[in-house]
């Protein structure tokens, strides 16, 4: 198996990292383990599940699906990046929380940053393209419900 | 406790725990990261039955970045097969032989993906590395796979001493089912399929292992529904004392039941190889081990017969049924028993005959998912009713209505042994109530006189269902919680359960706010580790909030106690001139003479001078609950489904659940619990299913092949209750989590089969998993129908 490096410089949530990766290193490992920016989480790492979604030069990408030595020079946001400050979440992790849109909480990042991508392109969307742009994340608890409503509350907020 | 709503008790409060989830910052068991730390992958068997001729790792010991390498030699007699969970109940003339996995195999391999041995390395990726350069020689013996062919003498033996490959046999029953059949109006006999499913939390299994050699002590990070069990059997494994372990089952992402069982072969190799080599050890499950090493549920096939009045009334049922073990049984009967108790339902059926045989096949273990067994039992009466009602002329509904247990029958007693050991005993229930209020939402009447008849004029197929279901909940032994005042005025709460997503982190801080007058924000709830609550069984039938919930009731209420008897010489007063609300205690009428519970919790524990002989510090007490039996909740799901004539598709335009599990402690939370239980049910009527082939392989291991349903497929659910509360806890609670998955099956194949006018056409749907591949062979062959 290749062990060749390689030497990456990457901005994360607005921090710039420099770091040496194997040509190998999936971006989730890096993330999660390198960058210890656990947030992030691994579902299937075969692009399915969607809960290691993350924000690529402001497209919603499987992290799972990349490597590390891609994201040189780019530009990534993680749910760590998602709040503006410690003392207040962002509308749709605000929603989240009032819809009960989460229960075990492992599919949430990948879902609120498949979100975030899906409300700035659909700003007043419908229940249909909220469940289309959502089913490209896997949640076992929820049943999806509460976090259609969660979407349509944080779209109707942003609106304002 | 009063338990009337309050501003806590019986509110839809957001929840306490989401904000570390919803931040990232959240303690799953894979983003433990400790210093010098090994990775662990498992090399796993990719034939389900051989004898093991011989595994050479001295290649894969050589690579570099490789720290150690094992098989189940090297474990010496630390290997052990594991133990029994739960022992067959005490059933007359049962037959049960204990077969329970192995750590890595040693001899013999019994299902795809048995772990043969382990590779420890300073990567995950050099880990997996190192399993190529492992040398496997294996005799393959035939695959024991179909349930019938596997009881004859000339199948192939999963274990070489368990002839016929029997785990179990069962007989249970009541009253005289011989006797009603003779003078039986009408006797329907079917056969009957149901396969279930594999869980698949979005979070895998995974644990991580630190043994820290000066402090002679291991920590253990386990994806477990059982961190108590864990500590104790880890501790007898290894020669420690219980408080050398700590476990800590910290958030865990999912668990459905399969994270219930213990020892998994991880579980004993992991802590086992960090002790040995004195460093920290991790192994994170993949997605594709995910469907061979965590356990699943799996098939039964009932041949089951109704016998009935004319009008309708059921006079007795004769259920055999195969159940499908898979290679080991460490749950014993669990499931199977729960498919022959919840067959019953919610009818009186006084003559009941059920025997069934449990079979050890070649694919991986069977032990509890969501449900656990009781789909089996729900679809087999569900659907013999639906037969029933199609040949005696009476509406689907109506059938089912006749044969509800009436409300002056509680508590209701089944006669026959449950899951926990009791008798099966419902506790109580009123099931019209439930089964009105199902078809006034769905518009049952209207929909089959008007909507239908007007849909299908315009070529639209579409169905109504209506299924009912009790589900057992809230079984004991016990479950404890210790409530404490913290100086800083909040309350400090501990159990022993640990938490998958159920809001417990809310829920048990409902209970603890109402009691002691704080804020649920206030509360600060720990589960699942074991140095802060030593005792407790778990998470998992639907029994967190009924026996651990009522639990912290009981410490809290002793804890009121101290508060109003500490504040009462504090201000002098009688304690029932005291009141506690806002996190204070107030003298009633005297403004100003209030103490903060923080104040009163750094009262209690005195620096220095005399305390009266007796006296306890702190604001503290530990409480325990054990309930007398199970407490019955029950439920009716009706659905109005349209189906694509070409496809097969389906849209279901309508779904209501109509539940009933007792006094409600918070219903945002409660319907969470019940559209996700329905999700997975979806899942299991449609879309998922575990194809083996006769070799034992299981041929969809991925996500894109095993179908979870998405926001696509999950109709949006309205949810009504009623509530009859349990006599069996102060509280009043039955449990609610495995509710809203049990009777989606029957629910889908009703109303699948009423909107193609199957009935009519002779055509019967009489096995789930359904899928529009499965439907098209059914519609499009020869009934075997009367």
């Amino acid at each position: 198996m290749s062990t060749e490096t390689h030497d990456i410089t990457v901005t994360v949530n607005g921090t710039p990292y420099r770091r040496q990766v194997e040509g190998r290193l999936l971006l989730s490992d890096f993330l999660r383990h390198d960058l210890l920016l656990a947030g992030t989480h691994v579902g299937c790492e075969h692009g399915v599940c969607g809960a290691c979604t993350i924000i690529f030069d402001g497209a919603a990408v499987r992290s799972c699906l990349m490597f590390a030595a891609q994201v040189d020079g780019h530009e990534i946001m993680t749910v760590e990046g998602l709040a503006p400050d410690r003392e207040h979440l962002h509308s749709l992790q605000q929603a989240m929380h009032e819809c009960h849109g989460l229960q075990c909480g492992y599919c949430t990042p990948g879902i609120l940053m498949t979100m975030k991508v899906f409300l700035e392109e659909t700003p007043a969307p419908d229940e249909a393209q909220i469940r289309e742009a959502l089913s490209g994340n896997l949640c076992r608890c929820t049943g999806y419900q509460h976090i259609v409503e969660a979407v349509q509350l944080a779209a109707e907020r942003q609106q304002k | 406790m009063n338990v009337v709503a309050t501003r806590n008790f019986g509110a839809p409060i957001t929840r306490n725990e989401d904000a570390r989830l919803l931040t990232g910052q959240a303690l799953f068991v894979d983003d433990v990261e400790l210093p010098g730390m090994l990775y662990a992958a498992f090399l796993r068997s990719n034939v389900a039955h051989a004898r093991i001729t011989s595994i050479d790792v001295s290649a894969a010991r050589a690579r570099a970045g490789v720290i150690a390498v094992y098989t189940a030699e090297d474990l010496g007699d630390y290997w052990a097969p594991g133990p029994l969970l739960v022992p067959p109940p005490p059933i007359k003339d049962i037959t049960f032989n204990q077969r329970t996995q192995v750590p890595l195999a040693k001899g013999k391999i019994r299902h795809v993906g048995e772990p043969l041995a382990v590779v420890l390395a300073e990567s995950r990726y050099l880990a997996e590395d190192a399993l190529a350069d492992i040398a496997v020689e294996l005799e393959p013996v035939p695959a024991v796979t179909d349930l019938e062919n596997a009881l004859t003498d000339e199948s192939a033996r999963v274990h070489d001493d368990v002839r016929g490959n029997v785990a179990a046999r069962v007989r249970q029953g009541r009253g005289n089912y011989a006797a009603v059949r003779a003078r039986a109006d009408r006797v329907i006999a079917r056969r009957f399929h149901y396969d279930h499913g594999c869980s698949s939390p979005i979070e895998t299994r995974g644990i991580v292992a630190h043994w820290d050699a000066r402090a002679n002590h291991l920590t253990i990070w386990d994806t477990t529904q059982a961190p108590v069990f864990l500590r104790n059997g880890l501790a007898g494994m290894l020669g420690l004392s219980e408080r050398q372990v700590r476990v800590i089952a910290p958030f865990v992402g999912g668990g459905f039941g399969p994270k219930i069982m213990l020892f998994y072969p991880e579980e004993v190799v992991i802590p086992w190889a960090a002790k040995k080599l004195n460093r920290p050890v991790k192994w994170i499950e993949d997605r594709l081990e995910h469907f061979f090493a965590t356990t699943q549920e799996r098939g039964q096939t009932h041949d089951a017969e109704i016998a009935l009045t004319a009008d309708g009334r059921i006079l007795g049922i004769r259920d055999v049924f195969f159940h499908d073990t898979g290679a080991y049984n460490p749950y014993g009967l669990t499931v199977p028993i729960n498919s022959q108790c919840t067959l019953l339902g919610p009818y009186v059926i006084p003559n009941y005959d059920s025997a069934f045989t449990a079979i050890f096949t070649n694919k991986p273990i069977v032990t509890p998912y969501r449900g656990a067994g009781r789909q089996h039992g729900v679809f087999v009466i569900e659907r013999l009713l639906d037969i029933a009602a199609h040949e005696l002329k009476i509406d689907r509904a109506e059938i089912r209505r006749r044969n509800l247990i009436p409300p002056d029958a509680f508590p209701y007693n089944n006669e026959i042994i449950y899951q926990d050991f009791a008798p099966l005993s419902y506790d109580s229930g009123n099931y019209e109530p439930i089964l009105d209020k199902a078809l006034e939402l769905i518009g049952y009447q209207q929909f089959l006189a008007e909507e239908q008849p007007r849909l299908r004029a315009q070529g639209r197929h579409v169905g109504v269902g209506v299924a009912c279901y009790v589900e057992g909940t809230g079984i004991g032994p016990y479950e404890g919680a210790r409530v404490q005042v913290q100086a800083n005025g909040k309350v400090g709460l501990a159990t022993g359960i640990g938490t998958q997503g159920q809001g417990h982190f809310t829920v048990f801080a409902q209970i603890v706010a109402e009691q002691l007058g704080v804020s649920v924000r206030d509360v600060d709830v720990v589960t699942g580790d074991t140095d802060q609550f030593y005792w407790g069984a778990g998470t998992f039938a639907s029994r967190g909030a009924v026996v651990a919930g009522n639990a912290v009731n009981e410490a809290a209420k002793v804890v009121r106690q101290k508060i109003l008897k500490l504040a009462a010489e504090h201000f002098e007063c009688a304690e029932e001139d005291l009141e506690i609300a806002n996190g204070e205690v107030s003298v009633v009428g005297v403004p100003g003479q209030s103490v903060k519970l923080g104040a009163l919790a750094v009262k209690a524990n005195p620096m220095r001078g005399a305390v009266r002989p007796g006296t306890e510090p702190g604001l503290e007490s530990t409480q325990y609950f054990g309930p007398s039996g199970g407490a019955t909740a029950s439920g009716v799901h009706a659905m109005i489904v349209e189906v694509d004539p070409q496809t097969l598709t389906l849209e279901v335009l309508k779904y209501v659940v109509v539940h009933d599990c007792g006094t409600v402690i918070n219903p945002l939370i409660l319907a969470g619990q019940i559209h996700g239980g329905v999700a997975q049910g979806v899942g299991n009527a449609y879309y998922e299913q575990l194809v083996f082939d006769e070799e034992g392989q299981l041929l969809n291991a991925s996500l894109a092949d095993y179908l979870l349903p998405t926001a696509l497929e999950v109709p949006h659910m309205e949810i009504a209750h009623t509530v009859t509360t349990s006599p069996l806890n102060p509280l009043g609670i039955k449990g609610a989590g495995e509710a809203g998955a049990i009777p989606v099956g029957p629910l889908f194949a009703q109303a699948i089969e009423d909107a193609l006018g199957l009935s009519d056409r002779k055509i019967e749907l009489n096995e789930i998993p359904l899928s529009p591949a499965r439907l098209f062979e059914l519609i499009n062959k020869p009934s075997d129908a009367e």
